[in-house]
């Protein structure tokens, strides 16, 4: 059985659509992240989801249940939000056992999974805080506590670890990690962090103005973006795209050719015409990865960026500057010349008018 | 300590501000002479009304009493005649309590709720509902007294306490729900949908939630209602009658007596006491109106 789905569903507000015909479902214990940038409708998915947004056509099924019209706290679901949302004249506990004391659990019940909780998340000696006297990282601890008390199968976090700080966020989500392989339920995860997406995901839903451009794990997403949309989106620094023509199997830019052979083609999509070739920074070969590269360049380096682990440089190649990622100990100077190497089996090539994967 | 104090040259630590820099002097003379500006009636009436009737004929309304008498404060309470009753203001006092009080409470807690609703549960014809209320305070009182009189009388309550209430309560209503509305928009929403999402039904999050965050705003109603129920005049004089006149109407009347002598000290007197209650009210919660009021009414 699914754990939660998604059948055509619509959300217009006035003449605005925000989410169009979209179908989705996620299995049981799946860790789902929407992904996209703002404005794209993956929090007014999410909302749909949990009931705060009454849907204009379509259904929502929650463990097979259909929930479309049902209340907010009575589909399962617990939330967690970015602005971590807590009562802010309510102690910890008392933000914790809110929902609770609603669902008229009795007493020691409510105690024993409050207690619960805050053994999972560590905030024992917080309970008695008031929210004010928290940290941001505490506060978003509480926050997941208040979804857990509630000892439901999904959970929806709406980009919960977005006004958190570089480490504290790093820290968090791995402590999100750990306690989807610790508690096993369904999760819906929005963010417009890639990083999150590709670190926690078991799957990632890239959305554009309400449409889903392409549903896979990481992985696929990463290697074979099914448009160029998500091909520019997932990866930083992000894809290189050089417009050319494809003949016979053979993609022509100015001053480079590059036969396809080894590139998994779509059955009947390999035919002649304009396309643009998209190549990752970190696909580029250089150095001693030279020698598995079936097609070789020189190219005079523009400018250089080193991060420490990695060296970046901007080459022009086919018409267009290119990102090229170096190994961090390489020393290369702008006006270098040097020599690159393209795998055509791990670059894309796109229609340039559908912009859909060949 | 003393070394690093020493091995620095040049500007360090806080920057010295001169005390009676021009700048200074125009803020702080413009300030005294509007303060004084204002308080100057203020001293007027509280003088005059601390001298005898012979003290006041000699004409120097700027010198302090001679002799502090406060018989005039007795004669305005408790003695001042305003047509039959000569039982001063103390009738219009507690009749102007009998009015405030239930207006005050039964207007905060239906605009709360009004507004609440308005900016939390977006039901259909929300926008036109609010727009219609809005529109209502545009509307002319001269225009709606009469229609007034009218309903008041077919539903035995006209010249009653409670019927004055009823006017006040409608009255108050379009400013206190903009009031209470702004404010509950600006505060997250996330909140709002944390407490559906934990169960809590509308009023539920209205009391747990809600009311526990609004206190400023709450203040801020309570000062304004207070303030203008107790000063109003214009519908204390249409929809009550001799025996239940607020406070206003029977200072008017003690000040406007045609016959006898005018005796000013009761009139300052007279007047003093019925600004009592308003001037407390900003004296008490003058700070908590002021944060109130950048929280809830400017901002949405």
């Amino acid at each position: 059985m699914h754990s939660v789905e998604i059948k055509n569903l619509d959300l217009h507000f006035g003449a605005v659509k925000v989410l169009q015909d979209l179908n989705l479902t996620i299995a049981r214990g799946e860790f789902l992240v929407l992904l996209g940038s703002s404005g794209c409708g993956k929090s007014t998915l999410l909302n749909c989801i949990a009931g705060l947004l009454d849907v204009t056509a379509g259904q929502i099924f929650i463990n097979g249940a259909n929930v479309t019209w049902a209340e907010p706290s009575d589909r399962g679901i617990g939330m967690v939000f970015q602005s971590y949302a807590l009562y802010p004249q309510m102690t910890v506990e008392g933000n914790l056992s809110f929902g609770l004391k609603n669902a008229r659990l009795p007493r020691d019940e409510i105690a024993r999974r409050v207690a619960r909780a805050a053994e999972i998340l560590q905030i024992e000696p917080l309970l008695k805080r008031k929210p004010a006297a928290l940290s941001g990282g505490q506060r978003q601890r509480v926050a997941i506590g208040r979804a857990l008390v509630r000892d439901v199968d999904v959970f929806l976090f709406d980009e919960p670890l977005s006004n958190l700080d570089a480490k504290l966020r790093a820290d968090l989500r791995v402590e999100i990690k750990h306690l989807h392989q610790q508690l096993k339920n369904t999760m819906i995860y929005v963010t417009h962090d890639q990083v999150e997406a590709m670190t926690l995901a078991d799957r990632i839903a890239i959305m554009k103005d309400g449409k889903i451009m392409q549903l896979g794990s990481p992985h696929e997403i990463y290697n074979l973006p099914q448009n160029r949309y998500v091909a520019d989106f997932i990866g930083s620094p992000s894809m290189n795209f050089i417009d050319g023509r494809l003949e016979s199997g053979v993609f022509r830019a100015a001053g480079i050719d590059i036969p396809m052979t080894g590139y998994d083609f779509r059955a009947g999509a390999a035919s002649d015409g304009k396309v643009v070739i998209g190549l990752r920074p970190e696909h580029i070969a250089t150095g001693d990865a030279l020698a598995s590269a079936a097609i070789r360049t020189r190219v005079k380096v523009d400018i250089v960026e080193p991060t420490g682990s990695d060296t970046l440089i901007f080459a022009p190649l086919g018409g267009t500057s290119v990102h090229v990622r170096m190994d961090g100990q390489t020393r290369v100077n702008p006006g270098d010349e040097i020599e690159i190497g393209i795998l055509p089996g791990r670059a894309s090539l796109f229609d340039r008018d559908t912009e859909l994967r060949l | 300590m003393a070394d690093r104090v020493a091995a620095l040259s040049g500007p360090q630590g806080p920057r010295p501000r001169r005390r009676f820099s021009r700048r200074n002097i125009i803020i702080y003379g413009t300030l005294a002479v509007v303060a004084f500006y204002y308080l100057l009636p203020l001293y007027v009436m509280i003088v005059t009304s601390l001298k005898g009737m012979p003290e006041i004929r000699l004409g120097n309304i700027f010198a302090p009493p001679v002799e502090i008498t406060f018989e005039p404060w007795v004669k305005a309470w408790a003695q001042a005649c305003t047509g039959l009753n000569c039982d001063g203001l103390s009738r219009g006092f507690w009749n102007s309590v009998q009015i405030t009080v239930p207006s005050v409470i039964v207007s905060i807690l239906i605009a709360s709720v009004n507004g609440y609703a308005l900016a939390n549960w977006r039901f259909r014809g929300a926008d036109v509902f609010f727009t219609i209320l809005i529109f209502g305070a545009f509307i002319p009182y001269q225009v709606m007294l009469y229609p007034i009189v009218i309903m008041l009388r077919e539903i035995g309550l006209y010249g009653s306490l409670w019927g004055l209430v009823i006017v006040h309560t409608i009255f108050g209503m379009p400013i206190l729900t903009l009031l209470f509305r702004n404010y509950f928009t600006s505060l997250p929403e996330e909140l709002f949908k944390a407490a559906r999402i934990d169960g809590a039904r509308f009023w539920g999050i209205y009391f747990r939630i809600m009311l526990p965050m609004s206190l400023p705003i709450f203040v801020v109603a309570m000062i304004l209602q207070v303030t203008g129920i107790w000063n109003d005049f214009l519908f204390g004089v249409v929809y009550t009658k001799p025996d239940t006149y607020p406070m206003t109407v029977q200072l008017n009347n003690i000040v406007n007596t045609v016959q006898g002598v005018r005796e000013y000290n009761v009139n300052m007197a007279a007047t003093l006491l019925t600004g009592l209650v308003p001037l407390v009210i900003y004296f008490v919660s003058g700070k908590l109106f002021v944060r109130g009021i950048a929280a809830g009414a400017v901002k949405g």
